[in-house]
């Protein structure tokens, strides 16, 4: 088989095994849902302005991710199919077949989350489309390329919940702060061509954690 | 090691005398008066202190980081100590740059934080630091603390730039060399400082960088013992 074929498999047994058992995503949408309304009953129908918005929408993501990005790795551990996969698939299959569905999930989370502010607060109205649809997408590649790594690190560790965040934070922020930012000049409906410089943080930084976490993703893996 | 030792202790000293004694007086005449610059008058003297302490904080994660590069490459848990102790006392220096750098910020911009993109740097840098020792003690053996904590220093040093040359060009600041400085908003700050200002700051740099050195020797010494012990122990 060749490599890009095995990560389609490696995929498509992620994707199946999560149908299967619903784990994941019915407790992440849940855990929006429920942050998403922590924040309005906080908020007591006050209408926050649009920097305060954009921050929130990305501090939901950041924990709802941080809550389900580890199980591509800690559901291995805990069933024992660590080995198997070791066994099976090279170390740029596994690494690229976890990324991707990571990817997809994060993107799913954050299409939820949206969703879930559009219909909640009336001050969060997207002007700028092609600004706010980069942003995520770019953010949620980024998002999964610095956490799968991470999520492998601590799939090793004792204290695999709280640690997760602790380590993926530091490692997260420059991409946090420049999402905050283009979020909300897509709220204020800026010009494409006006955000540019922040797009290209954007894709280097997708492009040296994806290359860099591919070089380090075979210490972690094998033993 | 004897040598790294005396001399770090000489030029602190030189630094801390040189740095705190000269007066600062508006038309300097001799090498011994420093000029005023304006706004900073007698606070310009924590530049020889926390410009230092801050370099050796990164400094300290740099060599953490090259160690835990070392291991990966040769699997010698050697390198791990020295990884380990470099990132300990850089630690330690990055906690002092902080809170030097606070005290600082209060008296000349008014608060103890204001968010600028140094200031957020260093906390980066700290949570980093503390991340690194989190995952450590969450990690069984000891080839697999290696192992991952070196991949976790690494994967942390690959944002760096981001947060080095990037981020100060986005975000406005106070430090100089950021967005808006008159002087230009460069990495590295063209240094506004006369000769004898630049002598103590030099001597002081390189102060603390050989007092780093002589600290971590004794720490992974110790280390290799605690190391030996743990060994015999079993």
């Amino acid at each position: 088989m060749n490599s890009i074929a095995s990560i389609r498999a490696m995929v498509a047994k992620d994707v199946k095994s999560e149908l299967r058992t619903r784990y994941a995503l019915n407790a992440l949408l849940m855990f929006v849902v429920t942050s998403v309304a922590t924040i309005v009953f906080a908020l007591r129908g006050d209408e926050p302005n649009i920097e305060i918005l954009s921050g929130m929408f990305w501090v939901v993501i950041f924990f709802t991710a941080m809550a389900g990005l580890s199980r591509i790795f800690v559901s291995e551990e805990e069933r024992g199919t660590t080995l198997t996969l070791q066994l099976v698939a090279s170390p740029s299959v596994v690494y690229f077949g976890k990324l991707i569905f990571n990817s997809g999930l994060t993107l799913l989370l954050s299409s939820a989350v949206t969703l879930l502010y559009v219909v909640v607060f009336p001050t969060f109205v997207i002007k700028s489309m092609s600004i706010f649809a980069c942003t995520v997408i770019l953010g949620s590649l980024g998002f999964a390329s610095a956490a799968t790594l991470i999520a492998a690190i601590i799939s090793k560790a004792n204290t695999k919940g709280t640690l997760y965040p602790v380590l993926s934070f530091p490692i997260l922020i420059p991409l946090l702060m420049t999402v905050m930012k283009l979020t909300s000049s897509s709220l204020e409906g800026n010009l494409f061509t006006a955000v540019l410089g922040e797009f290209q943080i954007l894709v280097s930084y997708v492009l040296v954690l994806t290359a860099g976490s591919h070089l380090l993703f075979d210490h972690v893996w094998k033993d | 090691m004897k040598a790294v030792k005396y001399l770090s202790i000489i030029l602190i000293t030189i630094v801390i005398i040189a740095g705190l004694c000269i007066p600062i007086v508006p038309e300097p005449k001799t090498l011994f008066e420093f000029p005023i610059i304006p706004g900073l008058e007698d606070k310009a003297r924590n530049i020889f202190f926390h410009v230092p302490v801050a370099w050796t904080a990164v400094l300290g994660f740099l060599m953490a980081l090259f160690y835990g590069f070392k291991y990966l490459q040769t699997r010698d848990l050697e390198y791990d100590i020295k990884s380990v102790s470099s990132a300990g006392i850089g630690m330690m220096f990055c906690l002092l740059a902080t809170v030097t750098g606070s005290i600082w910020a209060k008296f000349n911009w008014g608060s103890f934080w204001n968010w600028d993109p140094r200031e957020t740097s260093i906390f980066i840098l700290l949570m980093i630091y503390g991340a690194y020792f989190a995952l450590r003690s969450a990690l069984g053996s000891d080839e697999v603390r290696a192992r991952l904590s070196a991949v976790y220093a690494i994967l942390a040093g690959l944002t760096a730039p981001f947060f080095i040359f990037i981020m100060p060009r986005i975000v406005g600041g106070l430090h100089p060399g950021a967005k808006g400085d008159t002087s230009g908003s460069t990495p590295i700050t063209q240094l506004h400082m006369p000769i004898n200002m630049r002598f103590v700051f030099f001597t002081g740099l390189i102060g603390f960088s050989l007092f780093f050195i002589w600290l971590l020797n004794i720490r992974i010494r110790a280390a290799r013992v605690e190391y030996q012990l743990s060994i015999t122990e079993h």
